[in-house]
C-alpha cells in the first residue's frame, strides 16, 4: 500500500469520562497519510483531551485508538518512536541550550548522526543564532520554532500539534505554516492540528473535526463545512456551532470523511 | 548506542548538561554534606580530646554514621530531586510522549543519583580523612556492601516520594528532602537499635538502614562482620524495592487515568 491513503489514526468509540463529566463522548474518526486534519471546538470541547489519549499520556475509559497500525492502549511506545508532539503549554528545559534540548529528544527518539540533524532543522527553521543560547532566555516566537524542531527531531509520521502558530508574529507564524506544508508533502506525514486560528484551518486543513461538549458535532473538509453552512469563514461556522445559531444546510455525510 | 540505552543515556545527558553549566548547583551537592562532617568532625574531635582512646572508638563510629547516611540521604534525594526537575521545568508532557518506557525513566533516575551521590559524599569522605584522621575504607571491602544498601534505600525511598508526586502532585515536593531524615531516629545511625524503646525496635529492624548501621558498628567497634544483619538489609530492601516498585507502577497507571501526567506540577 502507498503511504498516501493508510490511515494513519484510527478512533473508534473514543470516551473519556471524569466522574460525573463526559470529556469525551464516543468520537470516531481516521487520519490519513498525508492529510492535515483539524481539531477543532472552544474551551472544554474535549481536543486536549482527545489529543492527550492520542498520545497515551491519558488512558480512555472506552474505545479505541489505533496509531500508525498500533493499538496506544497495548503497544504505545513502537507508535510514539514514528510520532511527536508540539504545544505551547509544554516546555523545554529553560537551562539548557536548544543545542543540548534538541540533542536530548535525539536519544530520546534514538535518531542517527543527531549533530547532523540538528544542522538539517537549524537551517530549515532558521535556528542558526539559537542553537547556543538556553531555551529559556528565547522570545515566545522564536520558543515555537524550536519546540517545532524538538518535535520534527525523529522525522515523525504523525505530528500532533496543539495551537503551533499561537504566539507568532504573521511573518513568523505564515513561515512555519509554509514549512508545515512543505514537510507534509515532501514525507507524507500526517499531522492532527488543534488551533483557534481558522484562517490557519482554513489554509492546512483537509479535513476538520468539530467538537462541541466531548463530541464531534460536524465534520468536512473547509470548503464542505462552508458550503453546507452557508458561510464565507471558518470563524463564522464555528460560532453557528458553538452557540448553536444556525445548522447545516445539509446533513452530514459520513461516507469519505475521516 | 541505541534503544534503550540510549534513550536513558538521553535523559542523563538532560541533567549532567545542567550542571555542567552551573557550578552552585554543583557546589550544593556536596555543600550539606561536608557542613555536616565539619561539624560531625569537630565534635567527635573535643569528644577524644576530653574523654580519651574509648571515645576516639565511639567517635570513629560517629563518623563512620554521619558519611553513610549521607549515602542513602544524598542517593534518595538525588533521584527524587532529579524527577522534579523535570516538574520544575514543565517538559514531563514531552518525556511521557516520547518512547522513553517508565523503567528507563527510573533507571536513568537512578543513575542520576549514583552521581550526585558520588559527587556530594566524595569530599566529606575526602575531609573526614584529611582533617579528622578517619579513613571510611577502613572498614574494607564490606563498605562496598554498605554502600549498595544503603543507596538501594534511598532508591526505593525516593520511588515512594516520587509516586506521591504522581498521585498528589506539586504538594508532595517537600517530601523529597524531608522524608528520609524522618527515618534517620529509626536508622540506628549514631547509636544501637537496642537503645531504642522496646516498642519502636521492631519498626526500626524493618529498615535496611538499622542493620547496615548495626553492621558498621561490628566491624568498627568489634572488628567482626555481622552476615545476619546484611542478610536483613539484603532482603529488607528486596521487600521494599518491590513494594516501591508496585506502588510507582500503580501511581503511573492511575497518573494516566486521572490525565495527571501534563499537568503535574500545576
Amino acid at each position: 500500500m502507498s503511504a498516501a491513503g493508510r490511515n494513519v489514526i484510527e478512533v473508534k468509540s473514543l470516551t473519556k469520562r471524569y466522574g460525573d463529566v463526559l470529556a469525551v463522548d464516543g468520537i470516531e474518526f481516521v487520519a490519513e497519510a498525508g492529510s492535515t486534519v483539524g481539531l477543532l471546538g472552544g474551551n472544554g470541547a474535549g481536543k486536549t483531551t482527545t489529543i492527550a489519549m492520542l498520545l497515551g499520556l491519558l488512558l480512555p475509559t472506552a474505545g479505541s485508538i489505533r496509531v500508525l497500525g498500533r493499538d496506544m492502549l497495548r503497544d504505545r511506545f513502537a507508535a510514539l518512536a514514528r510520532m511527536n508532539f508540539s504545544s505551547p503549554y509544554v516546555q523545554l528545559p529553560a537551562r539548557l541550550t536548544v543545542r543540548e534540548n534538541l540533542r536530548v529528544y535525539g536519544h530520546l527518539y534514538n535518531v542517527r548522526r543527531i549533530d547532523a540533524r540538528i544542522a538539517e532543522l537549524s537551517e530549515e527553521l532558521d535556528l542558526g543564532s539559537l542553537l547556543d543560547r538556553p531555551a529559556g532566555q528565547l522570545s515566545a516566537g522564536q520558543k515555537t520554532r524550536v519546540a517545532l524542531a524538538k518535535s520534527l527531531i525523529n522525522r515523525p509520521e504523525l505530528l500532533l500539534l496543539d495551537e503551533p502558530t499561537a504566539s507568532l508574529d504573521p511573518d513568523t507564524g505564515d513561515l512555519v505554516r509554509t514549512w508545515l506544508e512543505r514537510y507534509r508533502a515532501e514525507t507524507g506525514c500526517a499531522i492532527l492540528l488543534a488551533s483557534h486560528n481558522m484562517a490557519e484551518v482554513e489554509r492546512l486543513c483537509s479535513h476538520v473535526l468539530m467538537m462541541k461538549q466531548g463530541r464531534v458535532v460536524d465534520r468536512g473538509s473547509p470548503q464542505d463545512l462552508l458550503d453546507r453552512y452557508g458561510r464565507d469563514d471558518l470563524e463564522e461556522v464555528f460560532l453557528d456551532i458553538a452557540r448553536d445559531r444556525r445548522t447545516a444546510a445539509r446533513p452530514l455525510e459520513r461516507v469519505g470523511l475521516p | 548506542m541505541s534503544g534503550a540505552p540510549r534513550r536513558v543515556w538521553g535523559l542523563m545527558y538532560r541533567h549532567l548538561a545542567l550542571y555542567r553549566r552551573s557550578w552552585p548547583r554543583l557546589l550544593e551537592l556536596a555543600y550539606w554534606p561536608v557542613l555536616g562532617m565539619c561539624i560531625w568532625g569537630f565534635t567527635a574531635t573535643f569528644l577524644t580530646s576530653r574523654l580519651g582512646s574509648g571515645a576516639a572508638i565511639a567517635a570513629s563510629a560517629l563518623l563512620g554514621g554521619v558519611l553513610l547516611w549521607e549515602v542513602a540521604l544524598r542517593s534518595q534525594m538525588g533521584m527524587a530531586i532529579s524527577f522534579l526537575e523535570e516538574i520544575w521545568s514543565r517538559n514531563l508532557g514531552h518525556v511521557f510522549v516520547s518512547p522513553l518506557r517508565p523503567w528507563e525513566l527510573v533507571a536513568a533516575l537512578i543513575a542520576m543519583s549514583i552521581i550526585r551521590m558520588m559527587i556530594g559524599v566524595a569530599p566529606a569522605v575526602l575531609i573526614a580523612w584529611l582533617f579528622y584522621a578517619f579513613n571510611l575504607f577502613a572498614l574494607g571491602p564490606i563498605l562496598i556492601l554498605f554502600f549498595i544498601n544503603l543507596m538501594i534505600m534511598g532508591w526505593w525511598v525516593a520511588l515512594g516520594v516520587v509516586s506521591l508526586i504522581l498521585r498528589h502532585g506539586a504538594g508532595a515536593e517537600p517530601l523529597a528532602w524531608s522524608v528520609l531524615f524522618g527515618l534517620t531516629p529509626f536508622s540506628a545511625v549514631f547509636y544501637p537499635v537496642a537503645v531504642l524503646p522496646a516498642a519502636v525496635q521492631p519498626f526500626a529492624l524493618a529498615l535496611p538502614s538499622a542493620h547496615v548501621f548495626e553492621g558498621m558498628r561490628g566491624v568498627l567497634l568489634e572488628g567482626v562482620i555481622h552476615w545476619h544483619h546484611l542478610a536483613w538489609a539484603v532482603g529488607l530492601n528486596a521487600v521494599w524495592l518491590g513494594a516501591a516498585t508496585l506502588l510507582f507502577a500503580q501511581q503511573f497507571h492511575q497518573a494516566r487515568v486521572r490525565g495527571a501526567l501534563l499537568s503535574i506540577g500545576e
